[in-house]
């Protein structure tokens, strides 16, 4: 077998060395009836050749988004991501290496990470990042159950425009938890009256901006009730790009800025690995979720970086800690920080704003489109659009003409009535022929 | 006198057979120099930039980025009017940005400075740091999976579902389980997605609100009891014998109508299998509570023995681990858990459910339709089709509504988990096959053997010289009285080219030593190891204690100061104060 170095030789060499005869005699501790005699019943061993023509049989069964104009959105968006990424993420000492427990010989790993959150501080406007959580949703839970420890309330406000996965994902979490959740209604228009919501029990309000709708919102009065009251502010982003041109949570008074950061460095891949980006106050570093890296000397007084404030961690606290996370994303975080720097602040706000132009010139010509709606006030990439048809249906039949066509509603949210609505993305990757494309044959689907 | 690395062993041996020996008097300092050997410790000679030939000192991207600068082409979009509705981000960010040249320099040279399973031996106790195969990476970046959208068309991922439920039914058959949810992100999160399939299943039962406490052993790893006091459960220790295992005696009278499970990690954190794991999940059963099995050990059985036949009820699986995804320097993972029969129902969405062969032909013949309109005209609908001409096989179930007699306990992430990782797991998984993958865990097991058989005389077994899974746990008691400690033992190590085992972990036996050398490592490569340790106790006891001490003096970076760290917290970059004003000098 390839990948195993051992020879039948060396095999009896190490058992005589050992001093028992047979590999099994290794295994007497398993109960005798309970170690199996032959291996289970699954395929024998494959070449390099084959294993790549079963997978890639597999793969050929999926629709690329590079292949067909792409619209999808919702929480994971198309970009494009440089090639140097990608070559970097493979430096076998990034890709093979384990969590940084021995800094001495893990400093590629630390600094990248103390780049990564110092650039997710700065991007969301924020005090301290942290090393990344799972997801954004997972990122959301943990935000919420770090406001409740900061509050010592239990009582989390979730706004009808998060994102229904991760509202989900907070519900479960709570219910088990046993901790309380007010979810408002789907809230397509961003009109929700969110303030009345909050008093003296609430430990956190939930709300993202752009929503899952695509709706940009204002979250600073929000923030000063919330404050008021003596809860926190827990400002979700889905898409990380958008910070690029559109006002961060850290200048809209969040405590906790908690978003995905797929879109920058990271593949679509069906939803996962992505990247949770977790920021909030210095003065909350006690209480946060996740590893922390943070700058040091060492014996000879030369600048490094170690994991720090691990006291708060379950290796350290057991079920004292702040959270049970252990493995995060520590390449994703490192195809973050490697777009990032490519783009920079310069490139970051344009890669923004031909974003924001090309979702306008796609709602502007979807808006004449008979049949169509352009719901949206303000977005930035995304928007959704109320179609005279069920939008599953619509998209269904624009998959068979050779469109991916965006995100109907009904899939995150059925039977919420929302059926004809449908969310759109647009991104640095659509050409004017994709735009056109999508006119087309939506008007013909629709007519 | 050369040492086996081929390098002189000290500076009185270079004078015995010096080259330079015999030379003028000038030369022969010149030569001395030119090898490094003008002072002692020239390794640590300064030079002018601070790097050391391949050791490169390397700023921040804070600090050597430019605001204006980009290492991406884009064009200003035209003239459009913004639709922000005056929510415009106004300043500086302070993203500093490079070009491609610079960007690749830097990091490059800060991989430069890690240590992968690709640099040397990785004996990292729990986590298995196996080789990680290049075709995997190959294969998880293939469009088809790589390139597609977690809520395009089912349609359009009949593939990416095939894959997933091609991987569930390979680790059902691994595990002799009915059921695996994919969904949790690592092996924490698998833990959390465990108890809570344990709390619903009870609260179905109507026995919530009593079955409060989880039964945790001390050598638990510190994910165990995190995950479970995150869920609201109380954590109660299972005490530890001298043997290394959990008794059925130890553990019988802790059970009652308030213990919703016991938390179990088999093959266990000391490297031993649990022999009365198949009573102990009796008693929790005829107990009424659940058995949650920690499998960050699964690696030691893989096709020798299914965790279904011992009673566990949850068990996750690191993928990063058994299955070899990358670790990534700490990440991502992906952490499925197979679930019993009676855990099953309780799974959370989204799921993958193959169609019945009647319903799939139904939808190909509503979706077959022929091209309409100027559909036919697209250039892109032939492949589109043709991808599409068997209907659908599977589909994902996405909301509770949809699971018929299901009860999913609902949604614990965005999406339907680490795509990513699947891809590479099943490729090992294919790749190694059923034969390959039990020789595996055998030769996983016979390399940790062997380490132990042949440093047992030189350092200490806590639990005696017995066989021993996967992984082999030295205690510190070799070295009581030597004033190295593990931590020092551990930095030596990484002096001599390797990367330290675990330390200090599992907390039941005194400065732990967890060394896992997986079935990656050759003979030669463990022969050199066993040798490298012998080495390092012999000097111990010698007293040669400067080589442990001041360890590592070869790394990157020497010891770094921990406390320092975490009393002045720097977590992020910040420009620096200008300096003021001074008086000129001289
Ligand atoms: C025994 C044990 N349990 C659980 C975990 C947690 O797994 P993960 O890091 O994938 O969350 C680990 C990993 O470090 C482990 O060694």
């Amino acid at each position: 077998m390839r990948y195993l170095p051992l020879s039948d030789a060396d095999r009896r060499e190490m058992l005589a060395r050992i001093g028992v005869d047979r590999i099994d005699d290794l295994f007497a501790a398993v109960p005798k009836d309970k170690l199996l005699s032959s291996p289970p019943d699954l395929p024998r061993r494959k070449g390099e050749l084959e294993v790549e023509r079963i997978l890639s049989r597999m793969a050929a069964r999926n629709v690329a988004a590079s292949s067909v104009p792409f619209f999808c959105g919702a929480g994971a968006y198309k970009h494009h991501v440089p090639a140097s990424v990608d070559h970097l993420i493979q430096r076998s000492e990034f890709l093979t290496s384990y969590t940084p427990y021995q800094p001495e010989i893990a400093q590629g790993t630390l600094q990248y990470l103390f780049e990564f959150q110092t650039q997710v501080a700065n991007l969301t406007a924020m005090e301290v990042a942290n090393a990344s959580m799972y997801d954004g949703s997972t990122g959301t839970a943990e935000a919420v159950l770090m406001a409740h420890r900061v509050t010592r309330r239990r009582k989390a406000v979730l706004s009808g425009g998060l994102h229904p996965h991760y509202a989900e994902v907070v519900k479960t979490v709570s219910r088990m938890a046993g901790d309380e959740v007010a979810a408002l209604p789907p809230d397509v228009p961003a009109a929700e009256d969110l303030l009345s919501a909050i008093d003296e029990t609430v430990s956190c309000v939930v709300v993202q901006t752009p929503d899952v709708f695509g709706n940009l919102r204002d979250l600073a009065p929000i923030a000063e009730k919330a404050h008021r009251h003596g809860a926190l502010l827990i400002a979700v982003f889905t898409e990380a790009v958008s910070l690029g041109l559109v006002r961060p949570p850290g200048e809209m008074g969040a405590d906790i800025a908690v978003g995905e950061g797929q879109s920058i460095g990271n593949a679509l891949s069906f939803g996962g690995p992505y990247v949770g980006l977790f920021a909030t106050r210095q003065k909350f570093i006690r209480q946060m979720p996740g590893r922390l890296c943070g700058e040091t000397v060492d014996a000879d007084g030369r600048r490094g970086y170690v994991l720090t404030l691990s006291a708060r961690e379950q290796h350290i606290r057991r079920d004292k800690a702040t959270s049970n996370i252990c493995t995060n994303s520590g390449l994703c975080c490192l195809a973050f920080t490697i777009h990032m720097t490519l783009l920079g602040e310069a490139g970051l706000k344009r890669l923004a704003r031909i974003n924001h132009a090309n979702a306008v010139t796609l709602a502007q010509m979807l808006s004449g489109v008979p049949g169509v709606e352009v719901l949206n006030e303000t977005f930035f990439n995304e928007f959704t659009v109320r179609l005279k048809r069920p939008a599953a249906e619509v998209v269904e039949r624009l998959a068979e003409r050779g469109v991916l066509a965006g995100v109907p509603v009904s899939r995150l949210l059925p039977g919420a009535g929302l059926d004809d609505l449908l969310l759109v993305a647009s991104t640095e990757v659509n050409t004017a022929e994709d735009r056109a494309a999508f006119v087309t044959h939506l008007t013909e689907v629709l007519r | 006198m050369l040492n086996r690395q081929g390098r002189p062993t000290s500076a009185q041996a270079h004078g015995t057979a010096d080259p330079a020996a015999g030379m003028g008097d000038e030369a022969a300092r010149l030569q001395e120099h030119r090898m490094g050997r003008g002072e002692r410790g020239g390794a640590h000679r300064s030079t002018f930039t601070g790097n050391r030939a391949l050791h490169q000192e390397e700023p921040l991207i804070f600090e050597i980025g430019r605001l204006e600068c980009t290492g991406v082409d884009l064009d200003e979009p035209e003239p459009f009017t913004p639709r922000l509705g005056g929510l415009e981000r106004q300043g500086t960010i302070g993203l500093p940005g490079l070009t491609e040249p610079e960007v690749l320099r830097h990091y490059v040279r800060l991989s430069q400075k890690n240590f992968g399973i690709d640099t040397g031996p990785f004996p990292l106790g729990s986590c298995t740091m196996k080789h990680n195969a290049r075709l995997n990476e190959r294969m998880a970046r293939l469009p088809g999976f790589a390139d597609i959208h977690p809520l395009q068309p089912l349609s359009t991922v009949q593939g990416a579902l095939e894959l997933m439920s091609e991987l569930a039914r390979q680790l059902c058959t691994l595990t002799g389980m009915p059921a695996v949810a994919l969904s949790p992100k690592a092996g924490a999160h698998g833990e959390m997605l465990g108890l809570m399939a344990i709390r619903a299943a009870i609260e179905a039962k109507g026995e919530g609100a009593s079955r409060r406490i989880v039964l945790v052993p001390d050598s638990a790893h510190g994910t165990n009891p995190a995950t479970a006091a995150l869920l609201g459960f109380t954590v109660k220790p299972v005490p530890a014998r001298d043997d290394g295992w959990v008794h059925v005696d130890d553990f019988k009278p802790l059970l009652g109508p308030d213990v919703a499970a016991i938390m179990l990690t088999n093959p266990n954190t000391c490297g031993l299998f649990e022999p009365q794991v198949v009573e102990i999940a009796d008693a929790i059963h005829a107990a009424g509570g659940y058995f949650y099995c920690d499998g960050a050990n699964f690696n030691a059985i893989v096709g020798k023995v299914r965790p279904g036949d011992l009673g566990v009820d949850a068990m996750h699986i690191n993928l990063h681990k058994t299955f070899s995804t990358p670790h990534g320097g700490g990440g991502p993972g992906a952490g499925p858990v197979v679930l019993s029969e009676r855990l099953a129902p309780f799974a959370p969405v989204p799921f993958v459910r193959p169609l019945s062969r009647g319903a799939g032909e139904v939808e190909s013949a509503r979706q077959r339709r022929p091209g309409e309109g100027s559909a036919a005209d697209s250039p892109l609908t032939p492949a589109l089709s043709r991808k599409r001409e068997r209907g659908n096989a599977y589909e994902l179930v996405e909301h509770a509504a949809d699971a018929d007699d299901a009860l999913p306990l609902g949604r614990i992430t965005a999406f339907h988990g680490q795509m990513g990782m699947y891809v590479r797991a099943l490729a090992y998984m294919l790749s190694h096959g059923a034969d390959g993958m039990r020789q595996a865990s055998e030769d996983a097991v016979l390399n940790a053997n062997y380490v132990r058989a042949c440093l047992a005389d030189l350092m200490s077994l806590p639990f005696g010289n017995k066989p021993c899974m996967h992984e082999v746990l030295f205690d510190d008691a070799w070295l009581k009285d030597t004033g190295v400690t593990t931590l020092d033992v551990a930095k030596a190590m990484i002096d001599e080219g390797y990367h330290p085992m675990t330390m200090y972990f599992p907390l039941v036996v005194h400065g732990a030593m967890l060394i896992e050398p997986t079935e990656s490592e050759s003979k030669a490569s463990l022969d050199l190891f066993i040798a490298t340790m012998r080495d390092l106790a012999m000097s111990a006891r010698r007293g040669d204690t400067e080589r442990f001490l001041g360890a590592p003096y070869h790394a990157p970076r020497r010891r770094l100061d921990e406390t320092r760290a975490a009393r002045q917290p720097v977590l992020k970059w910040t420009p620096p104060t200008p300096l003021p004003p001074q008086e000129p000098q001289g």
